[in-house]
C-alpha cells in the first residue's frame, strides 16, 4: 500500500464531497425564495440516498469485474462482500485501499445526479425526485461509469480519455437533464413571470465550494500524489480562471455587463470542461479549453428560451455543453502524442453514446414516474412554493407577523398571553 | 395644517432627515416603498436572460407642518432629495383636517 497516495485519495474524496453541499448552495441561490430550500434538498439528499446504494450494489455494478460485453460490473461486492480494510486496488508500489478507492468514487455517483437537479427547479415533488435518482443511479450512472472508468468497460476499452468525468458526470447529468426538464414541462411563467435569482452571494459561495473541491475532484482522479495530479490540479485552476474571464468578456459585449452570475457560471463552465482533458494537456491547451468553454457555455445558456425547453438552472448550457466541449477538444488538444483525429473519433464516440443512452433512459424513467406516481408539484405547490409544500419550511423569516406554534403545549411565557391583562394604571383609563 | 410627503432614494434619507431638523421639524415618519415614475425602473442581467425591475426601493417621507411652513419645507425636502439623477422621486404637499397628539389629546396646530 502507497501510503502517499492513500492520503492523498481520502483528502481528496473529503474534497469532492465539499462540493455537492457548494452545489447546493449554487443552485439555492439561483432560484426564488419560495424553492430555496427545496434545491439545497435536492442535492443533500444524494448524500444518503447514493451512499446507501453505493454500499447495497452500486460499488459493485461499476467497479465489479464485467458481466460481458463492458456494460456492466458483476455482483461480487454486493453489501462490500469480500472487501476488508486491507485489500488493494491498483498494481504495487502505488497501489491505495480498495476502501479510499470507492470512497473517492461514491462522491462522484453523489454528485451527478445531484447536478440534474437544476433543471427541474421548482416544480418536482421531492418524493418523486428521491426516487428518481435512486433509479437513475442504478440504471444509468453505475453502468455508464463503469463504461468509462473500470479497466474492461468498453468505452475504456476503445481509449476514450475522460480523466475526471467529462463523459460519466457532466455529459450523462446534463442529457438527463434536458430529458427531465423535457417530461415536465416548463416552470409556470417561464419565459413571462420574473423568476431572477434570489441570492447571488449564495451562488458565488456555491461556486466557489465548487472550484475548490474540484481540485480532489479533477486531481484526485490521478489516484496517486504524482504528477498528473500535479499537472491537472494546475490545469483546473488556469481553465477555470480563463472560462470566467471568456464567460464575462461574452456578457460585457452582448448584454453590456459583466454579471457575478456570469463570473459564477463561467467558473463552473470551466471547471466541467477541465474535467475530462485536464491531464491531457498542458497550460495552454487548459486556456484554450477554458476560453471556448466561458464563451460557448454563455451562448448555450441562451439556447433554453430559443428553443423553448425550461432547463431552469442550465445543466444543459453548462454541463452538457461544457462537458462535450472538454471531451472533444482533448481529443485535438492531447499534448501526449495521442492528439488527432483519430482521438477526436474515439471521444465523439464516447461522448455521444453516453449523451444519447442517458437521455434516452432518463427520459423513459422520468415518463414512467410522471404517469405513475406523478413527478411534477400539483399546481398550487408550485405557485406556492415547493419549501412550504414537500419541506414544511421557508428558508428567510421576513415577517414580524404570523408563524405562531401550532403546539397544543404553550411556548415558554405564552400561557397567560391570552388571559385577559389587568390595566396597569386605571388613571389613564378615567 | 399641510402634510408634505416624499417619495425618495433610500440613500437620500440622511440628508433629508438632517436638513429637517436644520430647519425645526420635530418629527416624521418614514417608510419603505417601491415605485416608479417616467423613466421606469432598471434592467438587469441573468445570464442573458434581461429583466425589467419597474418597481424600485424609495422611501416615503411624511411630515406635520403649519400652512405657513409648507413651502419652504417642500424646498428643504427637494434640495436635500436631489441628485440629478432619473429617479430622485416626489414631493407634494396636501391640507390636512385635522391632527390629534395621542398621548394628550392636542388638536390642531399643538399637536405638532
Amino acid at each position: 500500500m502507497n501510503g502517499a497516495n492513500t492520503a492523498f485519495v481520502l483528502i481528496s474524496a473529503a474534497l469532492v464531497m465539499l462540493m455537492t453541499p457548494g452545489l447546493a448552495f449554487f443552485y439555492g441561490g439561483m432560484v426564488r425564495v419560495k424553492s430555496a430550500l427545496n434545491m439545497l434538498m435536492m442535492s443533500f439528499i444524494s448524500l444518503g440516498v447514493v451512499s446507501l446504494l453505493w454500499v447495497l450494489f452500486g460499488y459493485s455494478l461499476t467497479f465489479g469485474d464485467d458481466v460481458g460485453g463492458g456494460l456492466l460490473g458483476n455482483l461480487d461486492h454486493i453489501g462490500f462482500k469480500g472487501i476488508e480494510p486491507t485489500s488493494l486496488w491498483g498494481e504495487k508500489p502505488d497501489a491505495i485501499p480498495v476502501l479510499a478507492f470507492a470512497l473517492f468514487q461514491l462522491m462522484f455517483a453523489v454528485i451527478t445526479p445531484a447536478l440534474i437537479s437544476g433543471a427541474v427547479a421548482d416544480r418536482v415533488k421531492f418524493g418523486a425526485w428521491t426516487l428518481f435518482i435512486t433509479v437513475w443511479s442504478t440504471v444509468v450512472y453505475f453502468p455508464v461509469a463503469h463504461w468509462v472508468w473500470q479497466a474492461d468497460g468498453w468505452l475504456f476499452k476503445k481509449e476514450v480519455i475522460d480523466f475526471a468525468g467529462g463523459t460519466a458526470v457532466h455529459i450523462n447529468a446534463g442529457a438527463a437533464g434536458l430529458a427531465v426538464a423535457l417530461v415536465l414541462g416548463k416552470r409556470i411563467g417561464f419565459k413571462k413571470d420574473p423568476m431572477r435569482p434570489h441570492n447571488l452571494p449564495l451562488v458565488m459561495l456555491g461556486s466557489g465550494l465548487l472550484w475548490f473541491g474540484w481540485f480532489g475532484f479533477n486531481a484526485g482522479s490521478a489516484l496517486a500524489a504524482n504528477g498528473t495530479a500535479a499537472n491537472m490540479a494546475f490545469n483546473t485552476q488556469i481553465a477555470t480562471g480563463v472560462a470566467m474571464l471568456g464567460w464575462l468578456a461574452y456578457e460585457r459585449i452582448r448584454h453590456g455587463a459583466f454579471t457575478t452570475l456570469g463570473a459564477a457560471s463561467g467558473a463552473v463552465a470551466g471547471l466541467v470542461a477541465i474535467t475530462p482533458s485536464g491531464a491531457a494537456v498542458n497550460a495552454w491547451g487548459a486556456i484554450v479549453i477554458g476560453l471556448v468553454a466561458g464563451v460557448v457555455c454563455s451562448w448555450a445558456v441562451s439556447l433554453k428560451y430559443k428553443l423553448g425547453y425550461d432547463d431552469s438552472l442550465d445543466v444543459v448550457g453548462v454541463h452538457l455543453v461544457g462537458g462535450l466541449i472538454g471531451t472533444l477538444l482533448v481529443g485535438v488538444l492531447a499534448t501526449d502524442g495521442v492528439g488527432g483525429v483519430t482521438q477526436l473519433g474515439k471521444q465523439a464516440l464516447g461522448a455521444f453514446t453516453v449523451l444519447l443512452y442517458s437521455f434516452a433512459v432518463s427520459w423513459i424513467l422520468a415518463k414512467i414516474i410522471h404517469v405513475t406516481i406523478g413527478f411534477r408539484a400539483d399546481e398550487d405547490d408550485e405557485l406556492g412554493g415547493v419549501d412550504q409544500a414537500f419541506h414544511a419550511e421557508t428558508a428567510y423569516d421576513f415577517s414580524a407577523v404570523g408563524g405562531s406554534p401550532r403546539s397544543t403545549v404553550p411556548a415558554a411565557g405564552q400561557a397567560g398571553a391570552s388571559a385577559p391583562q389587568k390595566p396597569h394604571n386605571k388613571k389613564v383609563d378615567a | 395644517m399641510k402634510l408634505i410627503t416624499a417619495v425618495v432614494k433610500p440613500h437620500r434619507l440622511d440628508e433629508i432627515k438632517e436638513a429637517l431638523q436644520a430647519f425645526g421639524v420635530q418629527g416624521l415618519t418614514v417608510t419603505e416603498a417601491s415605485g416608479y415614475g417616467r423613466q421606469r425602473g432598471h434592467t438587469e442581467v441573468y445570464r442573458g436572460a434581461e429583466y425589467t425591475v419597474d418597481l424600485v426601493p424609495k422611501v416615503r417621507i411624511e411630515v406635520l407642518v403649519e400652512d405657513e411652513d409648507a413651502d419652504d419645507l417642500v424646498d428643504v425636502v427637494v434640495k436635500a432629495a436631489r441628485t440629478g439623477k432619473i429617479g430622485d422621486g416626489k414631493v407634494w404637499s396636501v391640507p390636512v383636517e385635522t391632527a390629534v397628539r395621542v398621548r394628550t389629546g392636542e388638536r390642531g396646530p399643538d399637536a405638532l
